[in-house]
């Protein structure tokens, strides 16, 4: 919309002389005068109608683009919390997950109706948990993340930082809460494999999480929170820890899980053993499962086309409207 | 020469001359108040000649040293700290800042501390600059040298702060007395010196001030060597008429009185020099303590912007509120389950059991949260938008004076905006309007008129005539009627040039305005300063040849000898200069001696003349003994003066009023009166000032019996002296034979009736306020068009009887009376759409300002055209100022040039100072100052409109933009269950005011013009657009407000369903906090700054450098704040590169969401520019389809129709003269 008249009209050059003698620069007479060559544009109505058609123009193939690219997706989501608690635990399912006598594994079949075409992201899905709470996202110490028990000043990490008078590597409530369900996939009988590598983001292997420093402490108080790490692993390798310490920014939210390197054909059946450890039950959190596809947007997201094609036609509309306007009453 | 006039000029005794105000008998008998010294209030003592008895205690006074600061180096800090934190949003930044040390901020304290110390010092280093130029000011004065005389009879130079009380100092002639003195002898034999008050109380004339007669002696520099003498007299105090105390010197002690004091900032004139005493120095003297601290004043936008600081306080009240009321409802019932959170370790911000405590504590935290709502850096971008408007302003070469070599200056930078809003304008005369100079324009004698050359009114008439006769076709053989229609114009002397331009209708316009110009210039630049008079009937000799030449010798003569003046020096061609009292008499003096009447010199009872003898046509020199003078008073209103010439022939000589000379004519002297009482009312209309000629013969017997009436009631001692003198004059003032009138003009600053016309046309009301007396104001009036003769003129004053009864209840019965018949009259001539003028007397006005008339009389006069005060003091020009701004709310502009408007300077809501005169005091009080009174046009007009423009958009953008910010702040606390997490990094927040969008603002503050200066003084309508405040109404302000609440919803809505839960890139990362927040944050900027080029409507290249640049920094600002290493970095390491920056998606979501929160306000400017377009936009709309050059009629009318039809100024007279002609033209067809 910073269409230019185009009338840059020099303003300056005309008319008023330019004291030469005072030795001061074309450029700063002009600005002093307050006369120096602009362009002002002039919203005509022969602007408006171009700048509305050249939005619809661009938006609507934009929208199309995009609208394709994320039908193009194929996704399954599949919520587990509910159904993997045994009849009997059904009334109280905080008392099942809280039980760690009892075994928590569980079996779901996925249909898969399109042909998924690798590599497909597994992803878990946790509904209604505020990892963007204020006290949950600064109990963390990035310090301690990078040095290890170098590090001594773990205050922040409030209140999960000291066990038995010794620190706790990593600290915080954050890593306290690790998710630890665990997902196998089985295609016809034969294991899917699952990458589980690479699904964290480089720069925090690499710059955030150290490579010398290796979980301590950790898990060992009387409160048990979430996942356990192992210790003889450093963390810059630990990458389900760094996925879940990048704090989602809404209640509702998806991690990275791991990528299935093979092709899932249309009408399989994939079979996921799953480990339902992670306690959503006491806060009425949604535990679900999602594997995606991705194409060059990313997930399946139909809202952005769709906004671009509603934007672009509006404008379209919106641009018809002013024409006819003008048509009819010209100034 | 002036050597030797200048001791001839020392003898004389002027006390011989003067009959009414000269030679007082002393007082002898000691009057009451001289029992009160040693009492309090009167207990100031001075020993003269003896300052170093001044030294010590009880008599140590403050020195010469005089301080305008308002700080020094010591109360600067923390002077300067109450004034920054008395501002509501710069002490809840320093609580927000005193707040984040503690674990309540969302933020870290650097980035609530930073921000606040960069805003608060930039405030405080303009104060510094401020306060330092006045500092350097205070220095120029103070450094001024002063002859002050040591002790042993010789004087040397002292500066003026080092000055002491009993100093003995000497003042020489044009110089400023540098404090309060009393006068011990001057050059004049008789202790006579003249002053000139003009700082004082702007009057012009000068006034006489006479020393006592025991100080006489002390005249020479020895004689004070061994001078000493003691004041008593009353202690400091600002009243500038009175003062008490007396002087003893030999052992006897003499009572003083105001006419031997002279106060500082007032000038010594045509005396050589006096000596005195300083009595009150530095802060005691009068004019010190009369000057009132000036009021820092802000514009109205200001306080109006106050109002809106308020009103997004509350929203940050509200919405922070909310943010507790929620979180303490999240807290209590669900947050207990939320396991990961650990609560029961005791957390006083989410405590389940204690949900209140948490919920208050919450409110604190959300309290700074939403902090960015307030634009903590609006005032300083407005105080340095202002400075740099300032600085522009004071640049303009286009209100430059060549003459003066000053230029514009905003002497305080606060009230820009204000300029353009401005609604009545109240105005000094003398100095602001008239350049205080006399110039001999026309005269008629014996019933002849001669002089008057064409003046721009008729060019302009004549000029419209022909355009008009041009578009009608006018055939070539009818013009010579057109022709003839303009030869009653009078063009006497106009040269032909002139009228052929003039009229050759085949010329075009551009040729006409070329001629026009040159001919005004020629006009106005009369060489010979004073005398601006081209008749070759008067100035060639050739009048000696006509018939009456007897009465223009009489004429000239009565020219030449009846005023006051003296003769000072000779310039090269052998002209003399004179000095009197009035301008006036000069412009008479100069006059008459280019008609060949040359006032030689002056001796105590002899005046001598070179003559032009019109029987041989030689020049003569002639002798006039003086025998009386009757000097010129107000009252009064003529002078005489009664000579013998050598033959003995006795003459009274007379000038004066006409309403007083045509009473007193003779029947046989009524030859030429009607002749001349057409050609004053001629020369009225002009706006000249007329003073009529008489003179009477006398017989010596008569003479002779009339002046021993005449002695004795000048030698008479008591209060019945001035009634005696007074009908001693009376008895010989009388049958008078006419000769003639002489009309002089109150020479106008250029481009006053021009200036005033556009204000008018611009919506602008003019009030006139003047010391002057009403027939000056009046004249004046018209010649700077502010009265016409379509007007009717309501004269606003107390009867004689009433005033002299001296009741207050009589005098307002009075004045309620007049007030009630003009609204009266006022209510039937409504209809007629007849303009009306009101003029009001001093007095009245003393009485009409009281409360219980005031409300009638500003209901009258509002609704008058013009409105003329005259006989004002200083006092009452503030007062007036005072009521007009609290009775009508509107803004005032009062413009002056003396101290006497310092009052009013500071009264008004603009103060503007006149910087062309000596005077100083009005342009310290002023808020701007001007050299030349036309440049109020462009200041007003262009500056004014611009400014208002800019400021109002300014604030408006700003509100958005923070709203913007801030909103999205809160709706994303919704997200997070009212925890107060921060959805986007404190860096980025922090450099949000500072860096991401404060230079496009600024450039739109300092640099945006809606249209043209040359448009702008085009379509003076225009400017009614900031009278009217539609740029910063309410409705624009909660529009804006709207438009950022709505954009910010959209902008974070749009981004969380965009980006959640779904991956976000290719290669199935999602979006988390940190993508999130930079995501959106980059939607913020390009908004807010995609948003202002929108605003914008005038682009140079600075505009876009701001502008995308801005953007470009935010990306580059992510790149390095990326790079840093994480522990500085935390959540934005490498954000752009690794994560965002390769994601498509993110570049998509910027243009949509963008593009989508621009759409409300385009289709809102869409709508407005096609339905419902203003005056800016469709003239926009014109340049910007060249209309103005391709077609140039339309461009014209469109001019003329947005000009509305005003009653004062240039135009309206243009007007009045064209129907009048076109009248005339029908007669003559007729």
């Amino acid at each position: 919309m910073d269409a230019d008249g185009g009338s840059a009209s020099a303003v300056g050059i005309e008319g008023r002389p330019v004291s030469l003698h005072s030795g001061q620069p074309r450029a700063l007479y002009q600005f002093t005068q307050q006369s120096l060559p602009a362009c002002k544009p002039v919203l005509t109505p022969g602007w408006v109608i171009a700048t509305f058609l050249l939005i619809g123009a661009i938006f609507i193939p934009v929208g199309l683009v995009s609208l394709h690219a994320s039908q193009n997706v194929v996704e399954i989501v599949e919520r587990y919390d509910a159904e993997c608690i045994p009849e009997k635990y059904q009334s109280n399912k905080v008392a099942y997950i809280r039980d760690s006598s009892i075994p928590k594994n569980c079996t779901r079949y996925l249909k898969v109706h399109k042909h998924m075409k690798a590599p497909i992201s597994v992803y878990y899905q946790l509904d209604n948990f505020y990892q963007n709470h204020r006290r949950y996202v600064k109990s963390r110490s990035d310090q301690q993340l990078l040095h290890g028990l170098k590090y001594n000043d773990t205050s922040s990490c409030k209140p999960e930082q000291l066990n038995n008078g010794l620190p706790i590597v990593p600290c915080g409530l954050i890593a306290w809460s690790l998710f630890n369900d665990t997902f196998n996939f089985v295609r016809r009988s034969e294991e899917m494999k699952i990458n589980r590598k690479n699904i964290a983001w480089k720069s925090d292997r690499d710059h955030k999480f150290g490579k010398e420093v290796y979980p301590f402490n950790f898990q060992n108080g009387t409160l048990i929170g979430g996942g356990k790490l192992d210790p003889r692993i450093p963390l810059s390798d630990q990458e389900d820890l760094i996925v879940w310490m990048r704090t989602a920014a809404l209640p509702s939210f998806r991690k990275l899980y791991g990528r299935i390197e093979e092709d899932i054909d249309a009408d399989d059946v994939i079979v996921v053993h799953l480990s339902n450890n992670y306690n959503t039950y006491s806060f009425g959190g949604k535990k679900k499962l999602v594997l995606s596809t991705s194409s060059w947007l990313g997930g399946k997201n139909n809202f952005l086309g769709i906004a671009y094609i509603f934007v672009g036609s509006s404008c379209i509309f919106t641009s018809i409207v002013f024409m006819l306007l003008h048509v009819k009453n010209p100034r | 020469m002036g050597e030797l006039s200048g001791r001839k000029k020392g003898k004389l005794r002027w006390s011989k001359l003067y009959s009414f105000s000269c030679l007082r008998p002393s007082i002898s008998d000691p009057s009451p108040v001289q029992k009160l010294f040693g009492q309090p209030g009167f207990s100031r003592v001075v020993f003269c000649n003896e300052s170093q008895l001044h030294k010590i205690k009880p008599y140590k006074y403050p020195n010469n040293y005089i301080s305008t600061t308002k700080y020094n180096f010591v109360t600067f800090l923390p002077k300067a700290l109450f004034e920054q934190f008395r501002r509501v949003a710069n002490l809840y930044f320093l609580l927000a800042a005193a707040l984040s040390i503690t674990s309540l901020a969302p933020f870290n304290p650097v980035s609530l501390i930073a921000p606040l110390v960069f805003v608060v010092g930039i405030s405080m280093l303009k104060e510094a600059v401020e306060d330092w130029h006045r500092f350097l000011q205070d220095l120029n004065v103070n450094s001024r040298n002063v002859k002050a005389h040591t002790g042993n009879g010789t004087f040397i130079n002292k500066q003026w702060q080092s000055l002491c009380v009993g100093d003995v100092i000497k003042v020489h002639k044009n110089e400023y007395f540098p404090s309060d003195l009393l006068l011990l002898s001057s050059s004049y034999e008789d202790g006579l010196c003249y002053v000139e008050t003009m700082n004082l109380d702007g009057e012009t004339n000068l006034k006489a001030k006479r020393c006592l007669e025991a100080t006489l002696g002390l005249d020479e520099e020895p004689e004070l060597k061994n001078f000493t003498a003691t004041i008593r007299c009353e202690d400091p105090n600002p009243s500038l008429y009175t003062f008490v105390g007396n002087l003893e010197f030999d052992n006897k002690s003499y009572p003083l009185s105001p006419a031997q004091v002279l106060l500082r900032d007032s000038k010594l004139r045509n005396t050589d020099y006096i000596y005195g005493v300083v009595i009150f120095s530095g802060p005691d003297t009068k004019v010190v303590r009369n000057s009132t601290i000036s009021p820092s004043k802000r514009s109205q936008i200001e306080r109006k912007m106050d109002h809106v600081i308020y009103l997004l306080f509350s929203m940050l009240v509200l919405i922070s509120l909310v943010t507790a009321m929620g979180c303490a409802l999240v807290v209590k019932s669900d947050m207990v389950n939320w396991w990961y959170l650990r609560l029961q370790e005791g957390d006083p911000f989410f405590s389940p059991s204690k949900p209140f405590v948490s919920g208050f504590l919450q409110f604190i935290r959300a309290l700074i949260l939403y902090g960015y709502l307030i634009p903590i850096s609006l005032y300083v971008s407005i105080e340095l938008v202002k400075v740099l408007q300032a600085t522009l302003i004071n640049k303009d070469i286009e209100m430059y004076d060549e003459v003066t070599c000053k230029s514009v200056e905003a002497r305080t930078s606060n009230l820009n905006e204000e300029l353009g809003q401005v609604e009545m304008i109240l105005s000094d005369k003398t100095g602001t309007l008239t350049c205080n100079q006399m110039e001999f324009r026309k005269c008629s004698i014996a019933g002849i008129s001669y002089g008057g050359d064409v003046n721009e009114v008729d060019l302009a008439a004549s000029k419209r005539i022909n355009a008009d006769m041009e578009r009608y076709q006018f055939s070539f053989a009818r013009s010579d009627s057109i022709t003839e229609s303009f030869e009653m114009l009078e063009f006497s002397v106009a040269d032909i040039s002139i009228q052929k331009a003039a009229l050759g209708g085949k010329e075009d316009i551009d040729n006409l305005l070329t001629g026009n110009s040159r001919i005004s210039h020629a006009g106005k630049e009369s060489v010979i300063k004073g005398f601006n008079f081209k008749d070759d009937r008067l100035t060639g000799k050739s009048w000696i040849w006509t018939s009456n030449s007897y009465d223009m010798t009489m004429f000239f003569r009565v020219m030449a000898l009846c005023h006051t003046g003296i003769p000072i020096e000779e310039d090269q061609t052998g002209k003399l200069k004179y000095e009197a009292e009035s301008p006036e008499e000069v412009a008479f003096l100069i006059a008459s001696q280019e008609f060949g009447f040359k006032f030689l010199r002056r001796t105590q009872s002899v005046m001598v003349l070179k003559e032009l003898d019109p029987s041989s046509g030689f020049e003569v020199e002639r002798e006039y003994k003086l025998l009386n003078l009757l000097e010129f008073s107000s009252s009064r209103k003529r002078m005489s003066v009664i000579v013998s010439n050598d033959d003995g022939q006795i003459f009274l000589l007379c000038k004066g009023a006409d309403s007083i000379i045509l009473d007193r004519l003779d029947d046989h002297g009524r030859s030429y009166q009607q002749a001349t009482s057409s050609h004053l009312s001629d020369y009225a209309e002009d706006g000249l000032r007329t003073l009529v000629f008489a003179y009477r013969k006398l017989e010596v017997a008569e003479y002779e019996n009339w002046n021993s009436i005449f002695t004795r009631a000048k030698t008479t001692v008591g209060p019945k002296r001035d009634e005696l003198l007074e009908s001693a004059s009376e008895m010989i003032e009388k049958d008078l034979i006419l000769l003639g009138a002489a009309a002089v003009e109150d020479k106008l600053q250029k481009g006053v009736p021009e200036c005033i016309d556009k204000l008018a046309q611009a919506g602008l009301k003019f009030w006139l306020l003047t010391g002057d007396k009403k027939e000056t104001a009046v004249n004046i009036g018209f010649a700077c068009s502010l009265l016409g003769h379509n007007m009717r003129q309501f004269h606003l004053s107390l009867s004689k009887e009433v005033e002299n009864s001296n009741q207050v209840q009589a005098m307002k019965d009075d004045i309620l009376h007049q007030i009630e018949s003009f609204s009266l009259a006022m209510s039937e001539e409504r209809s007629k759409n007849a303009p009306f003028a009101l003029i009001v007397d001093g007095k009245a006005l003393e009485i009409a300002l009281r409360s219980d008339v005031k409300n009638h009389f500003f209901c009258l006069a509002v609704n008058c055209i013009s409105v003329i005060c005259c006989r004002v003091s200083p006092k009452q020009k503030a007062l007036i100022t005072r009521s007009v701004k609290a009775y009508t709310g509107r803004i005032t502009l009062a413009i002056g040039d003396g101290a006497n408007d310092v009052g009013m300077i500071q009264e008004a809501d603009i103060g503007v100072g006149i910087s062309g005169m000596e005077g100083m005091q009005a342009v310290m009080a002023s808020d701007f100052s001007l050299p030349q009174f036309h440049f109020l046009e462009r200041l007003l007009l262009v500056h004014g409109h611009w400014c208002y423009k800019r400021i109002s958009k300014m604030i408006l953008y700003f509100v958005y933009k923070n709203i913007l910010l801030g909103l999205t702040l809160f709706y994303y606390e919704l997200y997070t269950a009212f925890s107060g997490e921060v959805l986007y990094d404190d860096w980025y927040m922090v450099l949000f005011n500072v860096m991401l969008t404060s230079l496009p603002v600024i450039s739109l503050g300092v640099l945006e013009q809606d249209v043209s200066s040359e448009v702008c003084l085009q379509f003076p309508a225009l400017y009614q657009q900031g009278q009217r405040n539609i740029h910063f109404s309410w409705v624009r302000i909660i529009g804006w407000i709207l438009n950022g609440v709505v954009t910010s919803l959209v902008i974070l809505t749009m981004n969380i369903r965009i980006l959640s839960p779904t991956a976000f890139r290719e290669e199935g990362d999602v979006a988390d906090m940190a993508h999130l927040g930079a995501i959106t944050y980059t939607c913020v900027i390009w908004t807010v700054n995609c948003q202002i080029a929108l605003i914008i409507s005038h682009f140079t290249w600075i505009q876009h450098v701001f502008i995308w640049g801005s953007i470009l920094s935010w990306y580059i600002l992510l790149l390095i704040y990326g790079a840093l290493p994480p522990s500085y970095s935390n959540r934005a390491f490498h954000l752009l590169v690794e994560a965002i920056g390769p994601a498509p998606k993110y570049w998509m979501v910027t243009l949509l969401v963008v593009v989508v929160s621009l759409l409300p306000y385009i289709i809102h400017l869409v709508i407005q520019r096609t339905f419902y377009p203003m005056d800016d936009h469709v003239i926009q709309e014109m340049k910007h389809f060249r209309k103005d050059i391709m077609d140039n009629a339309m461009w014209l009318r469109e001019q003329n129709n947005s000009k509305t039809t005003t009653h004062v100024g240039f135009s309206a007279r243009v007007e009045a003269k064209i129907s009048r002609l076109k009248q005339q033209l029908h007669h003559k067809k007729a």
